[in-house]
């Protein structure tokens, strides 16, 4: 027993919830395109490295394999991209015709500059990160954490962060953070994935229990890996 | 189809749920987080090749050994020593902040000679020519007139390369008149001369004790040296050893320990011979000590005269707290008890200091694992006796100006009778080298030593900073700072192995500034004669390399090495030297002022956050202050409730806190944690000098205090002052 008013409502909310819904959708179908599309493009500006470098070229010519331009130091510090004084090692003069090479040694090596390269994997400052203890205590593969950089022919776009200036490889491609493989992305998250999933090898040290039919109450770790994961001071570990 | 407000509306709300759930927001809040820390404003030092130097902090007597890293020439943090005998990887605040000290704002950075007056900051630039020829110029006139022991030094230690190089300096200048910053080390090693009739520092194996007493020394407040203290208190926590505290005052030390004994301030000898007394009286006393030299009188003095009853009277303890505090500390199986209050800065009593060692002594732990021990250091100093010629001989058989040696036979220096000596016009002297030491600021009596200090007519600063005596000095000659000099840093400070570290530099020099060592041999070179035969050395690194000897490359290597001995005397403890005598009659060291006049009782306190000595508080250390302690540019007087509510303050007010020797304007908090009628003022603040970090902030303790003379070391005893509350 509907009265006028409520005739009145009905015809008018019938009228009304089509724009409404399909508004809503077009808002909804912007951002997305937004947020997803355009977003990602605006964030990122595109470089180029001032040389462009192939590694398999590289990698061929070096006796050592990688280890060859990226090596421990005697102090077990990593020296990461190499400093132009290796690269004029080999390269006092150009080897060949490529024009990266000629420029290379043009426009570095005869005026003493170092080579700006753009650090995919850079960290900001606030993070202390140990080859060391990963390459060569943990046995980790390079690969893990940097891909399949070695079988590079060319450099690729450096896509740095407008707001926060770092390598858009930190946050990984894809722009949702979901990674497939483990060097897709270099965010604390990621380091955590492995420090809180895998049983990290620590030395042990057992402790004297003289009484051999009870199992053992406890064992004191004199390794520092677990630190990271476990004791009150394993912020600093990372974060000096 | 109409496209209203509502459509609008539902546009927007479809985009804001849309943005949900794309990647844009939450992308975006963690760039900000990230673009906050890149501000142009943060610093943040130039990426370079990283490295690390092993050296030693030098800030305070602790003697830790730390670990610089750098990236490439700049210093950009100190760690503690991984593995270092003293504090093994730990490190304290102020050892933290010793970047400020060399990067900071408060150095001085060239040469400096005073043009205006005294103490009002006008300085001209000078170079080191001109500086070295200026002191040699004014040093070789008073010579020659006879007056050599007219010059002194103050020091801030007595061992060591540097202290010698001054001493040496006198000496062969003709002066015996070198002075070092007194501490508890100085009663601590007059107390042994006179019980166990040895030369040596006491050294406390507190990591193997389980029972610790503590007489008011600031085990987790700075005392000894304070990060090795840190890690034995937490030792003593994980495996349940017992501490008990005794002070007037809730500490951070009585807070943390098992048992916090409440003490009418100044009464802590009485207490420890009515402990010995309950030991004694219930035979729980080594057997062994009770045949040494004195120890019926010693027990006749204590039956007699430190009842459990008479003892709790004068120190406000209850009788069953005596007992059954004497009972489980001579039943533990490793008993130590320590005194020295606070950070150990002011020597103190010495009836106190031979009281503890005799209740050591009782529970027989004098060179036993986990107690005390007689330790001696090894003088790696060898240097042949400069020549002197008549005017250093006249001068050396001079009376020292403070007394000391004469008028207090047992005592080496007393730096704290200088003032009232040269102001009553007892004695005088025309001209002061002050180096590693800011009395100005750190002497009982601020006001009486500025006094002094104008009586001098040439005072010479090596300071590194623009502290308070610096800025009153006539000429500035800035020390290289520690991180950019070679040292060697023996250090006792409790331990019962002593240390030499060595500091080296891990930066270069950052301005003009000379190694200390280096300026005092440029003066004696300059002087000529037997003055410059006195230091044949080329330079201090040479001198230091030769005095080390073997010593040096295992310094270099290791960064440290031990260095000294445990005396094996025993069996001949004296317990009742004649010094002793005065404690038939109790009285504790009085304390300045009338009881009418000033009715409540002020004594320091000491925290582990605000240095007392040379060295001031640095930016980051003054910033981690509470603010109960400083509040903005005012510091907090602690005050019980119940005396609050007597003076009508109330938590928060400003007042005027009036003590015989000054007046202060401070703040009220009121604190439950101390005893009714006593008011407590930390140590540390009111610095004129230094930087706008440090200056203006709080008032300075010792601008409320004098000096009480110990009746037998002649030291500073003084615990307090009285004192007066008003309201503002
Ligand atoms: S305790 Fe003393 S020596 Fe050790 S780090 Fe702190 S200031 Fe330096």
């Amino acid at each position: 027993m509907s009265t006028q008013d409520d005739k009145a409502k009905e015809v008018s909310a019938d009228g009304v919830a089509g724009p409404i819904i399909l508004f809503f959708i077009l808002g909804l179908a912007a951002s997305l395109v937004f947020g997803w599309v355009i977003f990602p493009k605006l964030l990122y500006s595109q470089k180029k490295q001032p040389i462009d470098f192939n590694h398999v070229l590289h990698d061929e010519a070096v006796e050592e394999g990688c280890e060859s331009c990226h090596f421990f130091r005697e102090d077990g510090s990593f020296s990461g991209i190499p400093k132009l004084a290796q690269c004029v090692e080999c390269h006092e003069e150009a080897q060949g015709e490529d024009p990266n090479e000629v420029k290379f040694v043009e426009e570095y090596v005869a005026n003493g500059r170092e080579v700006p390269w753009l650090v995919y994997a850079r960290q900001p400052d606030c993070v202390f990160f140990s080859h060391a203890a990963h390459v060569k205590k943990a046995e980790m593969d390079c690969g893990t954490c940097h891909g399949h950089i070695g079988e590079s022919e060319h450099s690729r776009v450096y896509e740095e962060n407008r707001i926060t200036g770092y390598s858009r490889d930190i946050w990984g491609k894809n722009i949702s953070g979901l990674k497939k493989h483990t060097w897709e992305r270099m965010k604390m998250d990621d380091c955590a994935e492995c420090h809180t999933t895998k049983e990290i090898k620590t030395d042990v040290e057992t402790l004297p229990w003289p009484i051999n039919w009870l199992p053992r109450p406890y064992e004191k770790q004199t390794g520092n890996q677990a630190r990271v994961k476990t004791v009150k001071e394993a912020c600093f570990v990372c974060h000096k | 189809m109409k496209i209203g407000r509502r459509s609008f509306l539902s546009f927007v709300i479809g985009g804001v749920a849309g943005t949900a759930i794309t990647p844009l927001p939450w992308k975006l809040m963690d760039d900000s987080s990230i673009w906050s820390q890149n501000w142009p404003w943060t610093p943040v030092p130039p990426d370079g090749e990283y490295s690390q130097v092993n050296s030693v902090c030098t800030l305070c007597p602790g003697g830790c050994g730390i670990t610089v890293r750098k990236v490439d020439d700049r210093v950009v943090k100190i760690e503690g020593m991984k593995g270092h005998p003293i504090n093994d990887g730990g490190l304290c605040l102020m050892g933290l902040s010793g970047l400020q000290l060399l990067y900071g704002p408060t150095r001085v950075k060239t040469p400096l000679k005073r043009v205006g007056k005294r103490g009002e900051g006008k300085w001209e630039k000078i170079s080191w020519d001109e500086a070295i020829s200026e002191v040699t110029k004014k040093l070789a006139d008073i010579r020659s007139n006879g007056e050599s022991h007219a010059v002194g030094s103050i020091v801030d230690s007595e061992s060591g390369t540097v202290p010698n190089l001054f001493k040496r300096f006198l000496t062969a200048y003709g002066s015996p008149n070198f002075m070092t910053v007194p501490s508890i080390q100085d009663s601590y090693g007059m107390t042994l001369q006179l019980m166990q009739g040895v030369s040596a520092q006491a050294g406390f194996d507190a990591e193997n004790a389980d029972f610790i007493l503590s007489f008011g020394s600031g085990i987790i407040d700075g005392w000894g040296s304070p990060v090795r203290m840190f890690k034995a208190n937490s030792a003593w926590k994980a495996n349940g050893k017992k501490v008990v505290q005794i002070e007037p005052r809730l500490s951070n030390t009585a807070a943390k320990s098992d048992k916090w004994i409440p003490i009418k301030p100044g009464t802590e000898a009485a207490l420890a011979l009515g402990l010995a007394n309950v030991i004694i009286t219930n035979s729980l006393d080594s057997k062994k000590i009770s045949q040494s030299t004195g120890f019926d009188s010693f027990k006749k003095l204590v039956q007699n005269e430190y009842s459990t009853d008479k003892v709790s009277k004068i120190t406000g303890i209850t009788s069953a707290t005596i007992v059954s505090l004497a009972k489980n500390f001579a039943r533990a199986s490793k008993p130590l008890a320590i005194c020295g209050k606070g950070q150990g800065s002011i020597p103190g009593s010495l009836n106190e200091f031979m009281a503890v060692h005799a209740l050591n002594a009782l529970v027989g732990n004098i060179n036993k694992d986990g107690g005390v021990w007689a330790v001696t250091e090894t003088d790696y100093i060898k240097w042949p006796k400069p020549e002197m010629d008549s005017i250093a001989e006249n001068g050396m058989q001079k009376e020292r100006i403070d007394g000391a040696g004469s008028e207090y036979p047992h005592t080496k220096s007393l730096l704290n009778r200088l003032a009232e000596v040269i102001n009553s016009g007892d004695g005088s002297l025309e001209a002061l080298f002050v180096s590693g030491a800011n009395p100005l600021y750190s002497m009982p009596d601020s006001k009486a030593i500025k006094n002094a200090f104008d009586n001098v007519p040439f005072i010479i600063s090596f300071s590194s900073y623009m502290d308070e005596t610096a800025s009153n000095a006539d000429l500035i000659l800035p020390n290289h700072v520690y991180l950019e000099r070679y040292e060697d840093v023996p250090t006792l400070a409790g331990l019962s192995k002593p240390i030499v570290g060595l500091a080296r530099p891990v930066v270069k020099p950052q301005f003009n500034t000379k190694h200390v060592g280096d300026v005092v041999m440029l003066i004696a070179k300059a002087l000529g004669g037997g003055m410059a035969d006195a230091f044949p050395w080329e330079s201090y690194e040479a001198c230091l390399k030769e005095t080390l000897g073997v010593k040096w490359d295992v310094l270099v290597e290791k960064g440290f090495e031990f260095n000294g001995d445990k005396c094996m005397l025993e069996g001949d403890f004296n317990f009742y030297p004649e010094a002793m005598k005065s404690l038939s009659d109790f009285s504790p060291v009085s304390v300045e002022g009338s009881a009418i006049s000033y009715p409540l009782i002020l004594i320091p306190y000491d925290s582990i956050r605000l240095a007392n000595g040379y060295i001031g508080d640095p930016p980051f250390a003054i910033k981690a202050v509470e603010d109960t302690v400083l509040k903005g540019k005012t510091a907090c007087v602690e005050i019980n409730p119940k005396t609050g509510k007597e003076l009508g303050l109330t938590e928060g007010r400003y007042a005027f806190l009036h003590t015989p020797r000054g007046k202060a304007k401070v703040k009220v908090h009121l604190y439950e944690g101390i005893m009714p009628g006593i008011v407590a003022l930390p140590r540390g603040l009111g610095h004129t000098a230094y930087d706008k970090y440090l200056a203006g902030k709080g008032c300075n303790f010792n601008e409320l205090i004098g000096p009480a003379e110990d009746p037998v070391s002649g030291l500073d005893a003084a615990w307090g002052i009285r004192a007066r509350l008003t309201k503002v």
